[in-house]
C-alpha cells in the first residue's frame, strides 16, 4: 500500500513539473468504436499520459453542501469531501493491461483498495482478470463515478441493499462479442465473500455492507467458501442495456479448527439493471433492481430480515444545450431519482402482519454539465424511513449541492 | 449584461437554498403528539446525560460482539419501546415459574423470564414443563420519573386492602425484597423487610435503576456490575455495560416529559366526566405529585398519570397462573393511562392493549375488565352509544 502511494506520488509530482511542457500530455483516448457496457466503465474513464510511459493516471473528485432536516431536527449547515478516487492504469503488454483504484471517503475516514486487477485477454470471448475487483451485481458497483451520475447520494439500493462500492480479491473471466447493433457480454468470477456482521450489526438489519468493516477480507476468507458472481448483459445500439447478475455464496463461518459451529448458511443476491435514452426527448433512463435472500437461523431475530429487495430509477432530461460562461456544449438536466428499499421483506410470526422497515425516496434536481467530465448539482431529497413496526415514518428532507469531477 | 444574467440567476438559487432551506423541511410533531423529549427545566448537564442516556437507549444495538445473548429477547432498548412508546407482539416478554408469593420455583430453570432468541449456534429458551406462564408487553416509558418520585405515604392513601369504602375496589402494594444495589428512597415504607414496588406489570420492581439491569439482563442478554449473572449459563461473567451507561439511561427515562393530553374539546371534557362518573377513576386516579427529588424539574410537581400504581384483582380472565412479588395471579398493577392514544404510533398502527396486547381496542380493553373493574365496567356497558365515544375520545386524548 506504502510503495502504491508512494509511486503515485511520483508519478503526480513527475507531472506537476511536466507542466511546464504541455506537450508531454497526452489524454488516453477513450475506445468509441464500440458499444460500451457497465462492465466497460472501469477503463472507460479519462486517463492522462505523461510523455511516453505506459502508465495513465485519472481520478475524480467530489464535494458538496447539504442542509437536511429530520422531523423538525437539523444538523445545519454542512459541508462534505465526499470522495477523491484516483485511478492508475498501465498497458503492460497490447493485451496485458493493470488497472487499480483508490478511493479516500470522507476525508481520510475510509480508504479502500476498490480495483487493483490485471486482465489477461486471449480472445475477445475469453479474458482472464485477478486481483481485487468490483463484483458485477447490478450496474451501479461496476459505473460508479461520480461524474456520471446527476445526483449527490449515491442510491440507498445500491449502496446499502447491494453493497456498492464491493470488492472482493480473487479470479474470473470475461468476454464481450459484437453483432451489428448488438454487444453480448458475460462475467463469472470467485472471490472472497461475506461474513456474519451481514445478520449481527450496528444497523440491526441485515445489511450486506456490513461485511466491508472485515479488515482481513482481502487476505482471508471468512468461511473458505468462494463467492460467485456472475453477470450477463446485453446491450443494443439503439434500445439500451440490459444486465441479469447474481452473487452468492456461504457467509457464516460454520467450522473452525475441525470442529462444526453450525450449518451453512447461504446468502443470495439477484439484480436487474437496465438504461436507455428515449428517443426524441432524449432522456436517459437508468435504473436497478436487486433481490437478496439470506438463510438467517429461525432462533435468531426477525430483526435481521431473510429477504430485502428494492432499487432506483434515475430520470435525466437535458433541457439546454448550449454556450453557458463560454462553456461550449454545456448541458443543463432536469433530473429525478427514485428510490425504494424493503429491508425485511415478511410477516411477523407473532402476529402475522407485516414487517415494515422501509426506505422511500424522492430526489429531484438540476445539473449542470459544463464539460462531460464535471457535473454542478443541485437536488432536494426527501426521504420516508419506516421502522419495522410499521409506525409513522420519519422524515427527512433538504437541499444538497455540490460537484463532481474527473481529473 | 447577458453574460451576468446567469450569475445573478445562480445567485439568486443559491441564496433561496441558504435562507429557506428550513423551510422545506420537515416540521416538527407537535410536543402532544410525541411521547419522547426531556420534562422542561433541565439544566445543560443534565441535557447533557440525557443525551448520553437518549443515545444508549435508542442507538445502541447489541450483537454479538458487544454482548448480545447468547440468550435474548430484543436486540436495543428502543426494540422494546419505539419512540418510549408502549411495545408491539414482536417484543412481548414472557415470564413464567412463579405462582405465588413464596417465590419463582423455576429460577434454576431459566426462569423469571423467557429468552426465545439466540444468537447463531445457541439454541433458546423454552418454557419448562409445568411452568405457568404471562406474557408482557413492554410498557411505554414517559414520565416514569414522576411515577419513581411519588411518596410511599402517597400510595398507601389510595390502598384500601379491607374495602372500608365499599365500593368494591381494594387495592394494595406489592411489597418486594430489594436487590442488594437498590437503594430505598427516603421515606421510604418497610413492612417485614419488603418495600413498596412500582413499576411493572405487577409492580415488583421498586424503581428505575433496578428495571435498567434487569432489563439489560433478561431482555438483551447483557450483563452489568448490578446484575452479573449471564442467563445462559447461570454464572457471573464479566460486566459487558459499564455503570456509567446504565445511569445515563436510568437518568434519561427519569427525565422523559409526561404525555402531553390533546385535544380537549366538549366531547373530550365530557367523556373525562364519564370516566369519573363510571368508576374508571378510582384506580386509574388521575392527580399525584412527586417530591423532592435530585432532580429539581422533577421536584414537588403535580401531574396526571390516571394510576394508583395498586395491584387490584382484575378477575379470572386476566389470570395467567403466573405472578411476581407478593401479587396474587390475578393482581395487577393499574396501568398508567397517560399516552394511551399514541400507542398506536409505537405499535405499528395498532392497539395491543392490557397486559399482554390481548386487546386490540380501548374499548375491548374496557371489556375485558373483571374483578375489582366489573362495575365500571357493566356501567361502560350501560351507557348509550354517543357517551361510551365521548369516553373513548377523552381516552384517545391522554
Amino acid at each position: 500500500m506504502k510503495g502504491f502511494l508512494l509511486s503515485a506520488l511520483v508519478l503526480i509530482t513527475t507531472s506537476l513539473w511536466s507542466q511546464v511542457d504541455s506537450t508531454l500530455f497526452r489524454r488516453a483516448n477513450k475506445d468509441t468504436s464500440k458499444l460500451l457496457l457497465n462492465m466497460d466503465a472501469v477503463y472507460n474513464r479519462p486517463f492522462l499520459s505523461v510523455g511516453k510511459t505506459p502508465v495513465a493516471l485519472g481520478g475524480y473528485v467530489e464535494a458538496n453542501w447539504q442542509h437536511l432536516g429530520t422531523d423538525g431536527l437539523t444538523e445545519g449547515h454542512q459541508f462534505q469531501m465526499k470522495r477523491l478516487t484516483l485511478f492508475v492504469a498501465s498497458g503492460i503488454s497490447r493485451r496485458i493491461k493493470f488497472l487499480s483504484e483508490i478511493e479516500f471517503e470522507g476525508g481520510t475516514k475510509e480508504i479502500n483498495i476498490e480495483f487493483a486487477s490485471i486482465d489477461f485477454e486471449f480472445h475477445p470471448l475469453v479474458n482472464f482478470r485477478g486481483g481485487i475487483m468490483m463484483n458485477p451485481i447490478g450496474a451501479f458497483n461496476q459505473n460508479h463515478d461520480g461524474p456520471k451520475w446527476e445526483f449527490i447520494d449515491r442510491p440507498t439500493s445500491a449502496t446499502q441493499l447491494l453493497p456498492a462500492t464491493w470488492s472482493n480479491v480473487g479470479f474470473g473471466i470475461y468476454g464481450k462479442k459484437y453483432s451489428n447493433n448488438w454487444a453480448y457480454a458475460y462475467e463469472l468470477y470467485l472471490t472472497n465473500g461475506f461474513d456474519d456482521q451481514i445478520i449481527s450489526n450496528a444497523q440491526n438489519k441485515t445489511y450486506l455492507p456490513a461485511t466491508k468493516l472485515n479488515r482481513d477480507r482481502f487476505e482471508e476468507s471468512f468461511n473458505g467458501e468462494p463467492l460467485i458472481t456472475a453477470k450477463i448483459a446485453l446491450r443494443n445500439k439503439k434500445v439500451g442495456e440490459l444486465g441479469v447478475s447474481y452473487m452468492g455464496g456461504v457467509y457464516n463461518k460454520f467450522q473452525m479448527d475441525g470442529l462444526t459451529l453450525d450449518k451453512k448458511r447461504r446468502v443470495d443476491v439477484w439484480a436487474l439493471d437496465f438504461n436507455t435514452v428515449l428517443p426524441f426527448l432524449k432522456t436517459y433512463l437508468v435504473g436497478e433492481w436487486a433481490f437478496v435472500n439470506v438463510d438467517v437461523p429461525d432462533t435468531y431475530t426477525q430483526q435481521y430480515g431473510n429477504k430485502q429487495s428494492g432499487g432506483f430509477l434515475d430520470v435525466v432530461q437535458p433541457v439546454i444545450r448550449r454556450n453557458i460562461f463560454n462553456f461550449n456544449k454545456s448541458v443543463v438536466n432536469v433530473v429525478c431519482r427514485l428510490e425504494y428499499v424493503d429491508w425485511n421483506v415478511g410477516k411477523f410470526k407473532e402476529t402475522g402482519g407485516n414487517i415494515s422497515e422501509d426506505f422511500v425516496s424522492m430526489v429531484p434536481g438540476i445539473s449542470w454539465r459544463p464539460t462531460p467530465l464535471t457535473v454542478l448539482r443541485l437536488n432536494y431529497r426527501y426521504n420516508w424511513t419506516t421502522d419495522i413496526l410499521g409506525n409513522p415514518p420519519s422524515k427527512t428532507a433538504g437541499f444538497q449541492f455540490g460537484f463532481s469531477s474527473y481529473f | 449584461m447577458k453574460k451576468i444574467r446567469p450569475i445573478l440567476f445562480l445567485s439568486i438559487v443559491a441564496l433561496f437554498c441558504l435562507q429557506a432551506c428550513e423551510t422545506f423541511e420537515p416540521v416538527a410533531l407537535d410536543d402532544s403528539a410525541l411521547l419522547d423529549g426531556p420534562v422542561a427545566g433541565l439544566s445543560a448537564a443534565e441535557h447533557i446525560q440525557f443525551l448520553k442516556g437518549d443515545a444508549s437507549f435508542n442507538n445502541q444495538i447489541f450483537i454479538s460482539s458487544n454482548g448480545l445473548g447468547p440468550l435474548f429477547v430484543a436486540t436495543s432498548c428502543g426494540s422494546c419501546h419505539a419512540g418510549d412508546g408502549k411495545g408491539h407482539p414482536f417484543t412481548t416478554l414472557t415470564r413464567f415459574g412463579q405462582t405465588n408469593e413464596s417465590g419463582n420455583q423455576f429460577l434454576k430453570l431459566g426462569g423469571p423470564q423467557l429468552q426465545h432468541r439466540s444468537v447463531p449456534g445457541f439454541t433458546p429458551e423454552q418454557i419448562p414443563a409445568g411452568a405457568t406462564f404471562s406474557k408482557f408487553t413492554p410498557p411505554a416509558n414517559t414520565g416514569l420519573g414522576f411515577l419513581d418520585a411519588v411518596s410511599d405515604s402517597d400510595i398507601l392513601l389510595f390502598s384500601d386492602p379491607n374495602d372500608l369504602n365499599g365500593d368494591g375496589i381494594s387495592g394494595v402494594p406489592n411489597w418486594v425484597e430489594l436487590k442488594a444495589y437498590v437503594m430505598p428512597r427516603d421515606g421510604s415504607v418497610v413492612q417485614n423487610g419488603k418495600y413498596i414496588g412500582r413499576f411493572g406489570k405487577k409492580a415488583a420492581t421498586y424503581n428505575l435503576l433496578q428495571q435498567t439491569a434487569q432489563a439489560y439482563n433478561q431482555d438483551i442478554g447483557i450483563t452489568s456490575t448490578f446484575e452479573p449473572t449471564d442467563t445462559y449459563t447461570g454464572v457471573e461473567i464479566d460486566p459487558e455495560i459499564s455503570n456509567q451507561e446504565i445511569q445515563d439511561v436510568v437518568f434519561y427515562l427519569k427525565t422523559l416529559k409526561a404525555p402531553i393530553p390533546r385535544q380537549a374539546n366538549t366531547d373530550v371534557l365530557a367523556g373525562k366526566q364519564l370516566f369519573l362518573n363510571v368508576g374508571c377513576g378510582n384506580c386509574h386516579r388521575q392527580e399525584m405529585k412527586t417530591t423532592n427529588t435530585s432532580i429539581q424539574s422533577l421536584s414537588n410537581k403535580v401531574f396526571y398519570p390516571y394510576t394508583d400504581l395498586l395491584l387490584h384483582d382484575m378477575g379470572s380472565g386476566l389470570d395467567d397462573g403466573y405472578t411476581e412479588g407478593s401479587a396474587k395471579t390475578s393482581e395487577w398493577r393499574t396501568p398508567p393511562l397517560w399516552g394511551l392514544g399514541l400507542s398506536k404510533n409505537s405499535q405499528g398502527g395498532k392497539y395491543f392493549l392490557l397486559h399482554d396486547g390481548r386487546a386490540k381496542s380501548i374499548e375491548e380493553a374496557i371489556r375485558l375488565h373483571g374483578g375489582e373493574g366489573t362495575k365500571s365496567k357493566e356501567s361502560f356497558e350501560s351507557l348509550p352509544a354517543g357517551e361510551k365515544k365521548k369516553l373513548i375520545s377523552f381516552l384517545d386524548s391522554l
